[in-house]
């Protein structure tokens, strides 16, 4: 029972008491709190549907976050302005994100059971081709509009890319006042339709598809759904949705590091849904918005609380980095605890329930 | 014949043989661009050393099938602490290396055991967890070495007086000091660190004597058949254990050995980084998820640093512009890639 919901009550107990040694208002954390929903549950939600297929965290969510920086860059270069330079960059974004989860669901079909570690290194690999191809494609081979953006050598983004021309256009377009507080209305709206496709989605053949598959590919194979390409299709559209979301986060930000964005995309956003109380098999909308409230108020106050504890800001900021490196951590080790139990369970069962000696039992998996 | 041929091919894999003949066509390039051989040679033979027994830490834990150590970083962590506080006691010399490595072994079994404990418990999902274990891990060692009560002058930050600097330099106490050690120079740029190159065959062939003791057997047969292992009265659990604090050690040795020989100690979120090419390398050797031999260590490493060396110099001479981050992370991570995605073969 207390593992159910062991993390998100450390995430409470830790949160709260850190709120009083950091020197933060209330009202700072809440508007805080708004703006960073409104950046962030969008790239967490586009873990969902892998969880729902039994694939786990997709940690090569980050793929789909290059594919919306290269859009970006291109809405800079052709110098597309406002909400407008989003939907470009977004309709640029859309293809390499389709393509690159679709590379991304074959090589997780090749690696069966080991989803998560493979999405990692793929993701690092193609990290690898997005710096070949910003670094040296572009401006060389890619012809280059705006020379600004690039390299002083001529080819090549420059490491930062000031991304005034789109800051916070979705945010803005209608910013309501409530009570004191900026409410991003726009882009709230878009994660709520996002979540109602979700909710939808679940009900369609292939939402119930992709649910069968979680739970047992075997039988899902048996009963005629094509388990493959239904993973492949999960994988696409969290990879498009994390395209669209990493637009929505870096509107927000207001600027880009070309070379480094996309490196914790996906650890912040896993950090996020399992702070909520999602597992490696299990997530549901609430576990995202719950996440990003409890993971988010941490980062607000940990790095002050830090300083005004230890004397160090940088106590804080690893200390922010260890808890969320370690909830992820601590619900994998949850999770295959929990799942090698119930092997061990089940097969004591067919002993007529006998305890088994049992103890080297399980194993490959 | 063509059939050995193709069966080798097929064993060895394709990568890897792409791998080999690029640094080979990389060698043969390198004195028409205007690189020396020699240099680079010694430049290739350092780099090996530097890294090889990192490299040889993942053995025991791919033998007990644990699979690849991505929590490697506990091991270099306890390394760390060794060298610190050899650092901190003033030992210079042999005293201070091999005082570092004294020191870092009791860290690295404790930390061994608790990580090989928990594996135990995860069995199946060891590499993920092992990963994110290694994160946390290393997160939490930098707030460590801001606040652990360190104060020799050359280690803690200038002004505070307090607080490990992020580089320590180890020149003064024990640089270069197996590199030097009866190292042979022949020429100008031609320098053969003997001494390390021992230090690494001795870690090797201790490995590859302990895998044929009867511990090393048990191991062995706990990774590649656990019904078997478990009918002959081995304990799965125990086995696991013990490679995960073997792994951890030699972590810990492979990274004091770094150290010497690239004369710094680096801190707080160094660690991490340090994981993946030692992973890659093991596998461009030719090893397996579950299956690893001392060849497989020496011939990766030396394929993988003779790339890292290599690419820089002669790329760089050739199209004038450095491209070797880029073809590291592309050809580390592909390797690991090829790995994960391949079936696993029943060991013959």
């Amino acid at each position: 029972m207390f593992s159910e919901y062991a993390v998100v009550i450390i995430f409470l107990v830790i949160t709260i008491a850190a709120i009083s040694p950091s020197g933060l208002s209330l009202t700072y954390i809440i508007q805080e709190l708004i703006t960073r929903l409104g950046r962030n549950s969008f790239l967490v939600i586009s873990l969902l549907l892998p969880i729902y297929s039994g694939m786990g965290l997709n940690f090569a969510m980050s793929l789909g976050a290059m594919a919306g920086q290269i859009g970006l860059i291109f809405a800079v270069d052709w110098s597309v302005a406002g909400w407008q330079g989003l939907v470009f960059a977004l309709l640029i974004g859309l293809p390499i994100a389709v393509f690159l989860g679709w590379i991304c669901g074959k090589v997780m079909n090749k690696a069966k059971g080991r989803e998560m570690v493979t999405g990692y290194i793929l993701a690092f690999f193609i990290n690898g081709i997005y710096q070949f191809f910003v670094l040296y494609m572009m401006g060389s081979v890619i012809p280059m509009r705006n020379a600004s953006i690039l390299l002083s050598r001529g080819y090549g983004i420059r490491n930062t890319l000031n991304l005034e021309s789109v800051r916070q256009s979705l945010d803005t377009i209608f910013m309501l006042k409530l009570g004191g507080f900026d409410v991003p209305v726009v882009t709230l709206i878009i994660i709520a339709l996002l979540c109602v496709f979700i909710v939808w989605f679940k009900k369609t053949k292939l939402g119930q598809d992709m649910r069968a598959v979680g739970q047992d590919m075997t039988v899902a194979e048996a009963a005629g759904i094509p388990v493959e390409k239904t993973r492949i299709v999960a994988i696409i559209i969290s990879t498009v949705l994390a395209c669209a979301g990493q637009l929505i986060f870096l509107q927000n930000m207001g600027n880009l590091a070309t070379y480094n964005a996309h490196d914790q995309t996906s650890f912040f956003a896993a950090a996020a849904i399992l702070v909520g109380g999602a597992s490696v098999t299990h997530a549901s909308i609430p576990n995202v918005f719950i996440g990003v409230i409890l993971l988010h108020a941490m980062f607000i106050v940990s790095p002050l609380a830090g300083q005004n504890l230890f004397g160090s800001a940088m106590v804080g900021e690893y200390f922010r980095q260890f808890i969320g490196y370690g909830v992820i951590a601590l619900s994998l080790v949850l999770y295959a605890w929990k799942s090698r139990k119930a092997i061990f369970n089940s097969r004591s069962d067919l002993r007529g329930g006998a305890a088994g000696k049992g103890k080297d039992e399980g194993g490959q998996a | 014949m063509r059939n050995n041929l193709k069966t080798f091919i097929q064993d060895f894999g394709w990568p890897r043989i792409i791998i080999f003949l690029f640094l080979v066509s990389l060698f043969v390039l390198a004195p028409f661009v205007g690189v020396r051989l020699d240099a680079s040679l010694s430049d290739c033979l350092n780099r090996f050393g530097q890294y090889a027994i990192l490299v040889l830490a993942l053995v025991p834990m791919i033998q007990s099938g644990c699979g690849l150590n991505f929590g490697l970083a506990l091991g270099i962590v306890a390394g760390l602490l060794g060298a610190t506080v050899s650092l901190q006691l003033e030992l210079r010399g042999f005293w201070g290396f091999f005082g570092a490595i004294a020191f870092a072994t009791p860290f690295s079994v404790i930390f061994g055991y608790f990580y090989g404990k928990l594996l135990n418990k995860v069995k199946g999902e060891e590499m993920t967890i092992a990963m994110y274990v290694g994160f946390s891990f290393v997160m939490l060692m930098c707030i460590m070495w801001l606040v652990l009560p360190f104060d020799n002058p050359t280690m803690v930050w200038g002004y505070a007086g307090k607080g490990l600097r992020t580089t320590i330099t180890v020149e003064g106490y024990w640089l270069k000091i197996l590199n030097d050690f009866l190292a042979i120079r022949i020429g100008r740029f031609f320098v053969f660190p003997t001494g390390l190159l021992l230090f690494v065959g001795a870690c090797a062939g201790g490995i590859w004597l302990f895998l044929r003791t009867r511990i090393g057997t048990a191991m062995t047969a706990v990774g590649s058949n656990p019904d078997f292992a478990r009918a002959s009265g081995v304990s799965a659990d125990k086995m696991r254990t013990t490679s995960v604090i073997l792994s951890t050690f030699l972590g810990a040795i492979g990274i004091i050995v770094y150290q010497q020989s690239f004369g710094f100690i680096q801190l707080y979120t160094a660690p991490s980084p340090m994981v993946f090419p030692a992973v890659a390398a093991i596998l461009i050797g030719g090893a397996s998820v579950n299956k690893a031999s001392m060849i497989n260590v020496l011939v990766g490493t030396f394929l993988f640093q003779g790339l890292l060396t290599m690419t820089p110099s002669v790329i760089n001479s050739i199209l004038q512009t450095d491209m070797s981050e880029v073809i590291r992370i592309i050809v580390s991570n592909g390797m690991i890639l090829y790995a994960l995605t391949r079936k696993v073969k029943v060991s013959k």
